[in-house]
Parts: C-alpha cells; structure tokens; sequence
C-alpha cells in the first residue's frame, strides 16, 4: 500500500512539474488590423486551454516587415510566431528560416485550407505558414451611382465597361470620381495594383529566362489604359492615394467605384463609419476584353514559426486554435458572421450562416479565381499574381512603382516610366544573376 | 513718432512670432483634437475644427488594448538611463577638450559629430547580431547603451561650447588652492555648469524619447516604449486616425508637459555658443 501511495504521489508531482514546465510566454509579432486586433481580445481563450500566455508586439505592415526580417535572418529569437504573407513564406521556407507545418493534428484539418492559399503558403508542398485571413481583390461600387448612370453592373465586367461606367459616373461639381484606384509608390502599394491590371491586359514582369518585358505591347497598353481612365474619371492627385486614400473617399461617397482588396468590404458596409454603407454592391475584379485572366490578386496574413525560437511546440498550438474552425466559431457567437476571418477556410464558406453576408460569395469567387503559378496569360518563370516571389522583388518593384506614380504625376510620359522599368528590372536581374 | 514706430514694430514682431509658433504647434493640436473624435469625424472633409461630439471612447479603447503604464515605463528608464550615463561620461571628456585642448581635439570633435551622418540602417545588422551574442535584445540595459551611444557626441558637444565659457583662470585658482582633478570637476566645474548641465540633459532626454529607429527595431514584448506604442496603432489597411491620435497623444504628453515647464533651460540649451 505504502509503496502505491509513494508511486501516486510520484505521479502527481511529475504531472505537475511537466505541466509547470510546459506551460511558456510566447512572444507574437503581428500587424495592426481588425482581425489582428481582435483575435488578440480573445488571448485567453487559448490561454485557458493550454496554460501559454501570450505578448503581443503589434507594428505597422512595413515596420513589421523590416523587424521580423532582421530578426529571423539573425536567428535572433525575438519572436515565437510571426505575422507575415504570402510573398515572405516561400521565400523563407526555402531558406530553412522556417519551422514546417507538415505535423498539424487530425481535427485542425489541414485539408479544409483554401487550395489557393494552401499553395501560396507552401514551398515545394510543404506548409510554411497558415492562414489567419485571406483576401483578394474585387470592385465596390454605388449602386446609386450606377443607376443613376442607366448602366448595371455585370458579375464579371471588362476593364473597357469599367472605364465607361466611370465616365458616366463621374461629376466634377460634386466632388464624385468615377473610379478611385491606387497610384502610390510602394511594391505593396500601387506596385501591386498595376501588377494586376498589367496581367489582365495580358502582360507580364518577366519572359521564362528572367528579361524584364516592360517592353512589350501589353505593358503600354495596360498604363496608358490606367492614366486614361484616371484623368478622365479619377479623384485630383490619385497618384500619392494607396489604400487608406481611398476608403477614406469611398467612405466618404466620393467614389463611384473602387478596386482594392476585398477585406475593405466591411469598412465601406460598416454604417459607423461609411456613410453609403447601404449602397454599395460588387463584382470580380475586371479584365480586358479578350485576355482570359483578372485583375485580382490573392493575399494572405499567416502565422509561422521562426526556426530561431525554442518554444516551437507551444507555438504550434497557437497556430492550430488562432487559424481553427473553433476559433472562427468563438468570434461568430460572440461578434456575428461578418466579423469572422474571411478568405481561409472552405469550411466557413460552405456555413450557411455564413453565406448570408453580403460580400461573403464574391470574396470567396474572387479568390478562386486567382492562381499564383499561372498569374498571367503567358508562361512566366515566376510564382505570385501581385508579387514576383523571388527576394529581390521589393526593392525592383518600389523603384519601378516609383517611375509610374511620377507619370500618373505627370512628371513623365508613360513611354519614359516604361523605358526606365525596363533598364531598373534588367539591370537588378543581372546584378543577382538571374541574367 | 520714433517711439510709435518702435511700439509698431514690436506689436508686428510678437504677431509674428505667435504666427509661427501656431504653425509649428498646429500639427500637435491637431492630433490632441482628432484624438476626441469619432473615427468618421477624423476623415471628414472638410475637416471638422472644433464643431464635432467630444468622445473619449478612442483612450478609452487604447487602455484597453494596451498596457500604457509599461510602455511608458520603459521610456522613463531608457531615456533617464541613456542621458545620465551619457551625461557622466561626457563631462571629464568635455572638460578634458575645453580646458587642456590638443592640437587633435577640433577633429576629434568633429569626428565624433560625423558618427551622427552615419544612417542607422547602415549598423543595423552588425549592432543586432551583437545585441543577440550579449542576451541584450529586448532589454532596457542595452537600449540605454545604444541610445547613450547615438546621442554621446551632441552631449559632449554642448557641454564643451558651455565648458568654454567658463573662464579657465577659477580652475587655476582652485588648483593652487589644493584642489586635485576630481575636486576641480566635481565641486567647481560642475556648479558652474549647471545651467549648462540641466538644458544639456533636458534636450536629450527628449531626443532619447522620441528616438524611434532603434528603439523599434530592437525591442520586442518587455523593453518596448512609447515609440512602440504609437507603431502598434499605425495602420495601412484600414482607417484608425482617431485610435492613432489617442495613442500620440499619450505618448507625447509626458514630454509635452516636461518641455513645457522647463522651456527656458531648453531655448538656453539650444542657443548655446549662438550669442556671445
């Protein structure tokens, strides 16, 4: 009996002691937006479940950039998990920078994973990250404004429609743009914008041996297209507008439509701050007519494990309950289905609770429709719709973002923004060798 | 009719100069007021001046997302921290400079003002694999050594051009008195220079407040201060003005209230060496 109850005990103490030791602070470096915010509100849903506390380091998309970055080219083991997208993931899976995700368990159901984002989180079919949220891009309009202007507004519209409706939709005197777009500096700015347009006009960054192509016809086609419309339809300036320039005009009924991501969806529904929030329809992104690929583009903010941390178990199960059915489950019951994180799951898109929020099938149609290896319609040595996934890609794509904002500026013609493209994109290629 | 003229002149010259100091304050007003609206007040346009519904819900929703006190704290120490080891440090090296200048000591000073045209970017990596290979990342110890670092040069800087107006032959006089180099610094140099001294730790205690490059990219849950507070608010997808505003709003308070009550050392600080 006695040697029964020193056994017991024994085992009650290691429990414990395992339990203690198991139990870690792990340290979470994320990007400041709704979804973000909001799961950090629910922190202590995980907490209770698993005894890991959690410190939040929230930054801006671009200084958090720069500091994951440093970090984890360092090994430095500031951060457990890390925020990052889809341009970041392959890249780093490849360098061993990250902790795979290939041992997930059986309920996260790793299969019920959008296969788009699946794919551009994954090097060589290995899971680097998951999904928190997803999004693409599409177009919000005024469905006021639209039939004011006697026109309706196709499921699948074309570039040339587009520029139409625009045109009718727009009145000077009243402060109304037809079309508000990007037009600022910045690969994830503009840069990213007129990446989509380019390859729904058929064109592309680069031919199967890495030549920049900004010298071929589609490229002056797509920009001369976007000035045009711009300067006929666009608000005064459009050149320095990114996406918050913009939601803060849509919002505002200064927009007769506007092209961006799909996440703005409930902003510019949300009756506290929008003002039209109950006149705004959508549609997919458009093409041009006769090119048989959209201007949308696929995002994703994802978690991932540095390979510097030491605590890669518990940061596991974060992962699994922030990106789980459950999770999305606890925010509808307590927030409602529009508050979800969208854009990740089959499964919430096959709720039918779900089904009933008005932006819910466009997003998900929208995604769907946007495959990162085939972003184009000719081949392309290149992964990524809005993004070439390749290290030095960045810094090409702000510079030449930079030569195109100064023409939509009107400091230069179109012509010279694609002269120099071309030269920047060669000569950067050549410098790392591609060439 | 001179006397009018010069009454003219005066009444011109302090329009002016609360002209100008309007527009350089007017960016900080206007962050404090849109911190009081709502977030569709804070985009409105035309901008609403004064004429909107006063909240405090957006402090109220930054208290709840995060733990000002700790960020606030870690200000506190790493810009106390920084300036007075930098202060104790740069003291002997001034009066060393002002008092027995080498034929070097112009270029010295010069170099050491040269390491700030260096751009922080440039020592980045170098400066975190050190900070990795010393356990200092994230701590409050090594943000106080880089930032007593960055700002080294200016302390000494300011305190040589105050060490040389003080007239060389009181040092004399206390050493023929028997004072020995320590006494000399610490009970006659010092005193002197406490004007000096105060405007000196004033201007860059503030400037280790809003330094923001390094205290950004080395920190991460438990050093992080006040510039880490106002970054986590920042949004670009997504409109947050008023939630932002709040969050500046509390962070530049403090320095806000402290440059406010000590402004004629700082204007002292900053003129120093200028009218002689």
């Amino acid at each position: 009996m006695k040697l029964a109850n020193v056994l017991r005990a024994a085992t009650a103490m290691s429990v414990i002691t395992t339990c203690a030791a198991y139990a870690e602070t792990l340290t979470i470096a994320t990007v400041n937006n709704g979804d973000m915010i909001r799961m950090q509100g629910y922190t202590e849903d995980f907490t209770a479940k698993t005894g890991h506390e959690v410190e939040w380091v929230t930054l801006e998309e671009n200084v958090l950039r720069q500091r994951v970055t440093t970090d984890i080219t360092t090994k430095g083991g500031a951060f457990d998990i890390m925020t990052i997208g889809m341009y970041e993931t392959p890249i780093w899976g490849a360098n061993g920078w990250l902790v795979p995700l290939d041992d997930l368990s059986a309920e996260y159901d790793v299969d019920d994973i959008l296969p788009a984002m699946r794919a551009g989180l994954s090097h060589e079919g290995t899971l680097f990250a998951a999904p928190f949220y997803g999004e693409s891009s599409m177009i919000m309009y005024r469905t006021d404004l639209m039939e004011a202007a006697g026109l309706e507004m196709p499921d699948a519209p074309t570039w040339q429609f587009i520029r139409e409706a625009a045109a009718a939709m727009t009145d000077r005197d009243n402060e109304i743009n037809g079309i508000c777009l990007r037009g600022k500096a910045g690969w994830g700015e503009g840069g990213a914008f007129i990446t989509v347009t380019g390859n729904s006009f058929g064109a592309r960054w680069f031919d199967e041996d890495w030549n920049a192509q900004f010298d071929q016809p589609e490229w002056a086609e797509a920009l001369n297209f976007y000035v045009g419309m711009m300067e006929e339809s666009g608000p005064p300036g459009y050149a320095t507008n990114g996406f918050n320039e913009n939601l803060s005009l849509f919002q505002q009924g200064k927009c007769g439509m506007w092209i961006d991501a799909t996440v703005a969806a409930s902003f510019v529904t949300n009756p506290d701050d929008s003002t039209v929030a109950d006149k705004v329809g959508f549609a997919l992104a458009p093409n041009s007519e006769g090119v048989d690929k959209k201007s949308n583009w696929l995002w994703a903010w994802a978690l991932a494990i540095p390979a510097g941390t030491q605590k890669a178990d518990a940061a596991k199960e974060f992962i699994e309950w922030a990106t789980s059915k459950e999770y999305i489950e606890l925010v509808a019951g307590n927030e409602g289905w529009a508050n979800v994180p969208p854009g990740a799951r089959t499964s919430l898109y096959e709720n039918e609770n779900y089904q009933s929020v008005p932006f819910a099938k466009m997003t998900l149609d929208s995604i769907q429709a946007a495959d990162p290896t085939n972003p184009t319609v000719k081949p392309v040595p290149y992964v990524g719709i809005q993004f070439v996934a390749i290290p030095e890609f960045a810094g090409i794509a702000t510079e030449v973002s930079q030569e195109f904002s100064a023409a939509y500026a009107g400091q230069q013609s179109v012509e010279e923004a694609l002269e120099k493209a071309q030269a920047i994109t060669n000569d950067a290629m050549e410098a790392a060798g591609y060439r | 009719m001179a006397r009018a003229a010069t009454s003219q002149r005066k009444v011109l010259n302090t329009a002016l100069a609360w002209a100008v100091g309007f527009l350089i304050f007017f960016p900080i007003l206007w962050t404090i007021l849109t911190s009081f609206k709502t977030e569709a007040q804070a985009i409105a346009s035309p901008p609403i001046f004064l004429n909107f519904d006063w909240t405090l819900e957006n402090y109220a929703v930054v208290q709840e997302r995060s733990n000002y006190m700790r960020f606030l704290w870690n200000s506190i120490i790493i810009a106390g921290g920084s300036t007075i080891l930098g202060t104790i440090i740069a003291i002997p090296a001034a009066w060393s400079m002002a008092f027995v200048p080498s034929k070097r000591t112009k270029d010295i000073l010069l170099w050491m003002l040269s390491t700030k045209m260096l751009p922080a970017v440039g020592v980045l990596y170098p400066i975190y694999l050190l900070f990795i290979k010393m356990g200092l990342l994230d701590s409050r110890a090594g943000l106080v050594i880089v930032l007593m670092l960055i700002n080294l040069p200016i302390i000494v800087w300011m305190l040589y051009t105050y060490f040389r107006e003080i007239p060389g032959e009181i040092l004399e006089a206390a050493r023929m008195d028997g004072a020995t180099l320590k006494d000399e610094i610490l009970y006659v140099l010092t005193p002197m220079a406490i004007p000096g001294i105060a405007s000196t730790l004033l201007l860059n205690f503030i400037l280790a407040w809003n330094e923001a490059f390094w205290t950004l990219n080395l920190t991460a849950a438990n050093a992080a201060p006040l510039t880490a507070f106002i970054a986590s608010y920042s949004s670009p997808e997504g409109l947050f003005y008023a939630k932002l505003s709040a969050a500046s709003t509390m962070a530049i308070a403090p320095i806000l209230i402290l440059g406010w009550f000590s402004q004629k050392q700082l204007v002292r600080g900053l003129t120093f060496g200028a009218v002689k």
